[in-house]
């Protein structure tokens, strides 16, 4: 029996019996290590005569592969079985709760203000603003809306000087005057902010939110302003079919004036928009008053545009029917949550309003 | 503006219904508020005598008082009126009955203990006035109409309309101004209204003198003397008129000019002419002045305020409110009607400062009809002849200044250039002549006589609005917008602002709008040496000043929601803070505020309390997300001292610490002790949108080279021991500076005092990953930039390195 016979066989009924991974390893060792008995059989091939050279290398290589194979298979079988075994061992309950995250949630407001500025970008207005704080001039007077003149009482100013020279602005239109007194004709904007009335009760809050628009051009007349709320309230309530209806009235401000009612129904509790057999009063708005363009150096031979107010926070609570105006300011954690949006939730142009 | 239809058909011919008149009021410009049925129900309400009070048995303040009802048997009604009286005469409702003013039906009541069959009214729950003060008060005549109904049955089933009318439209305060609007606007016809002729012979005995002094608003002063009255109750038609659009009737006198008034808008004042001394002056107020006006209300006085006056001292406010000693009551024999004009603004001003309102007020303050004192003057007269009987004299006008006719050139086309659509020229015309106006044709253009009543026009826009409120708003055509964008909507810094509110939300915070006024006791709090801005007016004390700080809103709610049960929870506002009074004096302000604990009750985590590094850790991530390198980040611990001394720190954007981004840390012990907010801790931040520097580039530009090695990377750690005021921040700068092209990283992975460190110092243990752009770095290489980084560190920060 030559060597190479031996080596097969006494190994290949070693590795029949029951061996460990070290076991297995030894036997590796002893036949492929440096000093190996495979290995040393390599070594053996240049001393071998030429005629029986080709074949002894071929037959070393087929025990080799064989004893390799058989080795190989093993550890792979321990390997396989030790996994198994630890696998059994980690099963573990899903079911327990994952590790807890906690999302912040965008205001209804500040997401309305998102969805209102999205819906005009796409018909080109730009969002200016103005601060908190205004004079009598920007508020009042530049408005049309001299001292003494009994519109005034429908704004319930908060007053910062005993003058009454300084205030909090009672609506977004004091923007309008700074927009125009700071660029030139023409204007196409929108003004979302805070806007402050000393009045409060179930339904009014001494601060609310108002979003105030201004297109002025050449020729721009009521045709453009209809259009324009036209397709801000379908874009808005996120409708197809809208029923709306201009109702003369007066703002010192613009004239004519409108006020813009909508249809509603409750159904089930729930406010329908644009459908049904009520009107519900939505916006104020009207061509701005030559005395305004006036007042802020642009000439009313040439320029002229409407302007118009929505209230931001009763937008909110028509769309996404919240009862309670009070409720915004609140900060109770329950409705913020309840009512709030992710923040990845950015109402785009592209994308649409909402999810 | 309360109005029927019945009324209105005084003035208007029309054989349309009432529903459409209620679309078409709210077509042209008078807003529909409410429509409510006066007649139905108010058959119920009885004149009634209290025949004998007791005291409630359970309740300090209510009788129980026996009523005669004008049934067999009193009725036992609980009443809490001071002036439940025994023997007054007074309005009974029954159980059954809609109580006007509330809208709610009464029942038998147990009140207290004992039963009440029903209830007597005050004026104000019959919506008769407003005065709520006791039950009303009838007079002795009405003894005989106990158990009938108060309110007389009137034929007709007209339903009281109120009217919201705009404060440009004063002609509309009075019923024929609106039926005028109406009947251009083609809803029946304007009927001309007969002015009955009377025959006026006697002189007007009375002097007036309007006192021709600077400031005097009082322009036009008519007036005529009615002698040998008889002051009575008003004949049924009248009261039912008042009682219709919910007016209580007085007494004739009263009656007339209230009528007057509502039908034509002409204000008119009745004086007993015997209580007044020698004549009328209309002057100007002394500082300090005092009279007793009819509503028993005692007016001290401001100079120069418009007074009607006689040798005694002042009878009444011009235009605003008559006065007690000159009024007329039913035994006045001889009396002076007022039919005067004064100037709106000054009304206005002069009631404001005495805080008045009155309904003659409301109109003079809009503008009467200069032209109407002396119709308004013939149709009172006539009317107090017809009911009193008496002498009426020759109307005396004085006058200090002249009505002036306005005139518009009004240029046809520009009625399309405003509103888009076009109407024929004779269509403006008849809408215009119907109104009032008198027009005659230039060749250009339409000359306009304005009618008296109508002080809201002087230019063209004026025009254009009266011919599109008429012809109706829905001629106006929809012109749909063009999706055009020439400018970016947003600005850089309103998309930082955008940005930032979303960033700060999906950290976990709640996002808040609360409002720009605090109270100014927790706005002191966190106010530093910020002036206090008072409101002047506010809604309530605690409302009272403009927050220099979010925070002072922010912990308020914060600590409300701990008290509803929530322990674990972070809000934040983004929102104004004021520095001043003046506008623009205002920053816009990231504020967050995070309470409670981390992983409570995990079956997982190990809980602990929320810290500093946690509000650190939201603030840098926002603002590395927002485009700022936080690398270049400047950090130091000077703080306002609202936060805690030793767990805050501020961050700059770099180095040059121009302007301060952003503060974080634990906040005051303190406050919360003050505020008594129940928590484990609190932590908050707040960054400052005006500090934040504008990047000139956009984002793709921000963008730099894409360079990566892929040369092996080693890492090295370092512990170095040094003063314990040395900040981690340092050491990090000190390495990086060794070699910033070899040095990729840099991590502090422990910080440690105590036990084998000397007292006053600590450790600081960094991992370093080196690695090179260029080539693989050999032993020699590592060996040579540890050495640096050792020798660096040890010679600028006083450290050592740990062996």
């Amino acid at each position: 029996m030559s060597d190479l016979k031996k080596i097969k066989d006494e190994f290949i009924s070693k590795l029949k019996g029951k061996l460990d991974l070290a076991e297995l390893n030894q036997i590796k060792s002893e036949l492929f290590g440096k000093n190996g008995l495979v290995s040393s059989q390599f070594k053996k091939i240049a001393t071998i005569d030429f005629s029986e050279r080709k074949k002894f290398a071929s037959d070393l290589n087929i025990i080799k592969n064989e004893l390799q194979d058989l080795i190989n298979f093993k550890i792979n079988e321990i390997q396989k079985a030790n996994i198994n075994e630890k696998l059994a061992k980690e099963k573990i309950d899903v079911t327990l709760p994952e590790r807890s995250f906690v999302r912040g949630k965008i205001h209804p407001v500040s997401q309305t203000i998102d969805a209102i500025s999205s819906i005009f970008s796409e018909i080109g207005f730009s969002v200016e603003e103005g601060p908190d704080v205004e004079n009598e001039y920007n508020n009042f007077t530049a408005l049309n809306t001299p001292d003494n003149h009994p519109a005034r009482d429908m704004h319930d100013t908060f007053y910062l000087d005993d003058k009454k020279e300084r205030m909090l602005r009672t609506h977004t239109s004091p923007v309008q005057i700074r927009t125009m007194l700071k660029d030139k004709p023409p204007f196409k904007i929108i003004a979302p902010g805070r806007t402050y009335r000393s009045d409060s009760d179930q339904t009014h809050s001494p601060m609310f939110h108002q979003v105030e628009g201004l297109h002025i051009d050449k020729n721009i007349n009521m045709g453009h302003l209809k259009g324009c709320l036209n397709y801000f309230i379908k874009e808005f309530f996120e409708i197809k079919k809208i029923k709306m209806r201009f109702r003369p009235s007066h703002f010192p401000f613009t004239e004519p004036s409108a006020e813009v009612d909508i249809r509603y129904e409750i159904k089930d509790g729930k406010i329908i928009i644009g459908e049904g057999d009520q009107w519900l009063e939505i916006l104020g708005c009207g061509m701005v008053h030559p005395n305004v363009l006036k007042n802020v150096k642009v000439d009313p031979k040439k320029f002229q545009g409407y302007a118009f107010g929505i209230g931001i926070d009763r937008l909110a609570m028509l769309k996404y029917g919240i009862n309670d105006l009070r409720a915004f300011f609140d900060c109770d954690y329950r409705w913020l949550n309840h009512f709030g949006f992710d923040p990845l939730d950015v109402p785009t142009n592209y994308r649409g309003l909402s999810r | 503006m309360k109005i029927t239809f019945d009324w209105l058909k005084d003035h208007l011919k029309t054989n349309l219904k009432e529903k459409n008149l209620l679309e078409q009021l709210t077509n042209i410009g008078l807003e529909v508020e409410s429509v409510e049925s006066l007649s139905s129900y108010n058959q119920l309400f009885k004149v009634a005598k209290i025949i004998k009070t007791e005291k409630h048995p359970n309740a300090d303040r209510l009788k129980v008082c026996d009523v005669n009802v004008g049934e067999k048997e009193l009725k036992k009604v609980v009443c809490g009126a001071n002036n439940a009286n025994e023997g007054l005469i007074t309005i009974y409702a029954p159980p059954g009955a809609i109580i006007p003013k509330t809208n709610t039906k009464l029942e038998i009541a147990k009140i207290r203990g004992v039963t009440s069959y029903g209830m007597l009214c005050s004026a104000s729950e019959l919506n008769l006035s407003n005065e709520s003060e006791g039950i009303t008060e009838l007079s002795k005549k009405y003894e005989k109409n106990i158990g009938k109904s108060y309110f007389s049955k009137s034929k007709s089933k007209s339903n009281l309309i109120d009217l919201s009318i705009t404060p440009n439209r004063p002609d509309c305060l009075g019923i024929k101004g609106i039926a005028r609007d109406l009947a251009a606007s083609g809803f029946g016809k304007l009927k001309v209204s007969k002015e009955k002729q009377i025959k006026l012979k006697t002189k007007q005995t009375l002097k007036v003198k309007i006192n021709k002094e600077k400031g005097q608003v009082c322009s036009i002063f008519g007036s005529c003397l009615i002698k040998n009255v008889k002051n009575t109750e008003s004949p049924q038609w009248l009261k039912d008129k008042l009682i219709s659009v919910g007016q209580k009737p007085i007494s004739a006198i009263v009656d007339i000019t209230n009528y007057v008034m509502l039908d034509i808008n002409r204000p008119l004042h009745a004086y007993d002419a015997d209580k007044i001394e020698k004549g009328i002056i209309v002057r100007n107020s002394k500082s300090g002045e005092e009279f007793t006006a009819l509503d028993n209300k005692i007016y001290k006085l401001e100079k120069n305020m418009c007074v009607i006056s006689d040798n005694k001292g002042v009878l009444g406010l011009g235009g605003i409110i008559g006065g007690i000693r000159s009024g007329t009551e039913f035994d006045t024999k001889n009396i002076l009607l007022e039919s005067a004009y004064f100037d709106p603004k000054s009304i206005r001003n002069t009631a404001k400062k005495l805080n008045l309102d009155t309904d003659a007020k409301f109109r003079f303050e809009r503008g009467i009809d200069p032209l109407s004192i002396e119709t308004g003057l013939k149709k009172a007269a006539s009317l107090i002849q017809e009911i009193c009987g008496g002498e009426i004299s020759k109307i005396d006008i004085q006058k200090i200044g002249s009505y002036k006719t306005k005139t518009i050139n009004f240029d046809e086309n520009s009625f399309e250039n405003i509103v888009g659509f076009k109407i024929s020229e004779k269509e403006m015309r008849r809408i215009l002549i119907d109104l009032g106006f008198i027009i005659k044709k230039e060749k250009n253009f339409l000359k306009l006589i304005v009618p008296s009543w109508r002080p809201d026009i002087s230019q063209q826009i004026d025009i254009i609005e009266e011919l599109v409120r008429i012809s109706g708003y829905d001629k106006i055509r929809t012109i749909d917008p063009i999706k055009d964008r020439s400018k970016s909507t947003l600005t850089q810094t309103q998309r930082l602002f955008h940005f930032l509110q979303r960033a700060i939300a999906s950290k976990g915070y709640l996002e808040t709008i609360t409002w720009s006024f605090t109270d100014q006791n927790y706005n002191d709090h966190f106010r530093e040496a910020v002036k206090e801005i008072k409101i002047v007016n506010p809604i309530s004390s605690e409302l009272g000043v403009l927050r220099n700080s979010i925070f002072s809103n922010l912990i308020m709610y914060m600590s409300k929601n701990l008290d509803r049960g929530f322990r674990d929870l972070s809000i934040f506002e983004i929102g104004p803070i004021f520095t001043g009074s003046r506008p623009g004096e205002q920053k816009t302000v990231v504020c967050g505020l995070s309470a409670g604990k981390k992983s409570r009750l995990s079956w997982i985590d190990k809980e602990r309390n929320i810290d500093l590094f946690d509000a650190k850790r939201d603030v840098v991530q926002t603002l590395s997300e927002a485009g700022y390198n936080s690398d270049h980040f400047f950090i130091d611990s000077k703080t306002p001292n609202y936060y805690h001394p030793g767990k805050s720190g501020r961050i700059f954007l770099d180095h040059s610490k121009d302007k301060v981004a952003a503060y974080f840390g634990e906040i005051h012990p303190n406050i919360l002790k003050k505020i008594d907010i129940k928590t484990e801790n609190l932590v908050g931040f707040e960054i400052f949108l005006e500090n934040l520097k504008l990047s000139r580039k956009t984002l793709k530009d921000q963008k730099s080279k894409f360079a990566v090695s892929d040369f092996q990377k080693s890492e090295r750690d370092f512990a170095f021991v040094v003063n314990k005021d040395v900040e981690a921040q340092e050491l990090i700068s000190v390495i990086s500076n060794v070699n910033p092209n070899l040095i990729s990283k840099i991590k502090v992975f422990d910080v440690y005092e105590g036990e084998n460190i000397p007292d006053n110092q600590k450790s600081i243990a960094i991992n370093l990953t080196i690695q090179s752009l260029e080539k693989t770095l050999n032993d020699k290489d590592l060996e040579k930039i540890n050495n640096s980084i050792i020798e660096a560190v040890e010679n600028k920060t006083g450290a050592k390195i740990r062996s």
